[in-house]
């Protein structure tokens, strides 16, 4: 079992942000997020686009924001559990909670703060007819590339038309022994280097590119053997060993939404502004997840919140104990693997 | 002070709304949907109004606002359900005054 101070649910910038507040309070920190990455929407959605109300940085990319993060909370080592989804939360009689993931990994910890966004990140998927027995472990149909060298060798039939769909067929193209792109248009849309990217991996003859296609069908009685293509009203077959639909990912609130929560709008209500916490005490929800009277989903009101959200756990694990808001200038920050940052010291030295 | 504009919109209960778009604040269809919550928050408008998600698909029903979509728009669409020929993203159709009188429906969720 894994046993942290703050268990944050979602990896993206609020979450994030949260391990260096809780760090500078000495308590430590663990994130579960659904995708296999951290950064949450901006990196799944838009990690090459600007924001510009980040204070302090005139235009920063999503996904520079989620790396500079990544950094800033280094020295406060979060564990993380990466591709599995919370399911259910257990509060224990000493206030203590146990949280477990879909995949039956549990998490123990004094305090749970939710940072889930929109929710997870769930895939589209295709309609189609037995996608349900292919989609079972391993037989063929994955949403996710979660671990690239399962595809070593094997033929990979990936649909779609996105970023995603462009930059695993490139990626697997050098993994997989065969790979197929499969999409309903011409036209990809996609960063303009992966596009191109794409072209030449074409005209090299490493991916098999059909379009305007679109997989209407499967074969295969174990498992997948082939998947029917149809183009341009005639059908083809491709026998592959792996199905790979890339149509994007839909966030939903997912199974939080039952966890006795007070829920409004799809979002998390929470006391207004004081603290973040949620009608179940040693819950908080931080970020876009909740709403109060005047919220606004901006990732630096995430910032805010997830700072209260720390200082309102350390009250509540110390109580009565005398703390004063440090400022980072003045004290550092001492990390949890021994670093220390501080502000260079003055000298006091005449000057003749 | 600028103008406001009328615009019916159909949500997807099959209720039509008659509201009023500001066009002085540099709002889209679907910011205005979101504003009157015409559509359950967390159902529309997910990626903000970047044509990445289709969860603010309209189809639009008179010929107030162009059929023409732009590049990342019809992008989006390929890949979205319930597609018509009318259908656009209401983060695309920035309110303008020429938009008096549209006449639109929230295509159903994704």
């Amino acid at each position: 079992m894994i046993e942290t101070d703050i268990l944050i649910i979602g990896a993206g910038p609020t979450g994030l942000f949260a391990v260096f507040e809780a760090g500078l309070l000495k308590l430590k920190c663990h994130i579960i997020d659904g995708l296999p990455q951290p950064g949450g929407q901006l990196t799944e959605l838009y990690p090459k686009k600007p924001i510009f109300d980040i204070p302090g940085f005139p235009s920063v990319l999503a996904g520079d924001l989620v790396n500079n993060l990544m950094e800033q909370i280094k020295q406060f080592q979060p564990g993380f559990t990466l591709g599995e989804v919370a399911e259910k939360i257990q509060k224990l009689d000493d206030g203590t909670f146990i949280v477990t993931t879909n995949k039956g990994t549990e998490h123990k910890a004094k305090a749970v703060a939710i940072a889930g966004g929109l929710g997870s990140f769930e895939p589209r998927k295709p309609i189609l007819k037995d996608l349900e027995f292919y989609e079972l472990e391993d037989r063929g149909v994955e949403y996710f590339v979660k671990d690239p060298e399962k595809y070593r060798g094997k033929r990979v039939v990936i649909s779609g038309g996105g970023d995603s769909a462009l930059d695993w067929s490139i990626f697997l193209s050098n993994v997989a022994s065969e790979v197929t792109l499969v999409h309903r248009r011409n036209e990809f849309r996609g960063a303009l280097d992966s596009v191109e990217k794409v072209q030449e991996l074409k005209h090299a003859g490493k991916i098999r590119l059909i379009t305007p296609g679109e997989v209407i069908g499967f074969k295969g009685s174990e498992r997948i053997e082939s998947v029917d293509i149809e183009v341009n009203g005639a059908r083809m077959n491709v026998e592959t060993d792996y199905f790979i639909p890339l149509f994007g990912l839909t966030p939903k609130l997912g199974p939080i939404a039952h966890w006795g929560l007070e829920i409004e709008k799809n979002a998390i209500v929470v006391n207004n502004a004081l603290d973040y916490q949620t009608n179940i005490e040693g819950i908080y929800a931080i970020g876009d997840v909740n709403t109060y009277p005047g919220k606004l989903k901006l990732i630096l009101c995430g910032f805010h919140e997830a700072t209260l959200m720390c200082q309102s756990v350390y009250n509540k694990l110390n109580p009565g104990k005398k703390y004063v808001l440090k400022y980072t200038t003045v004290s550092g920050v001492d990390g949890f693997d021994g670093s220390r940052k501080e502000a260079e010291k003055a000298v006091v030295k005449a000057i003749e | 002070m600028s103008q406001d504009v009328t615009i019916y919109i159909t949500d997807r209960n099959g209720q039509r709304h008659e509201v009023q778009a500001p066009t002085d604040m540099n709002m889209n269809v679907m910011e205005v949907i979101r504003s009157y919550e015409l559509a359950e928050e967390g159902t529309i408008g997910i990626c903000g109004g970047m044509a990445m998600c289709a969860s603010c698909q309209c189809y639009i029903l008179n010929d107030v606002v162009s059929l023409e979509r732009n590049p990342e728009e019809e992008a989006m669409l390929w890949e979205a359900y319930h597609v018509k020929d009318n259908s656009r993203l209401g983060c695309q159709i920035p309110i303008t005054e020429d938009l008096e009188g549209l006449e639109l429906e929230i295509a159903p969720e994704q």
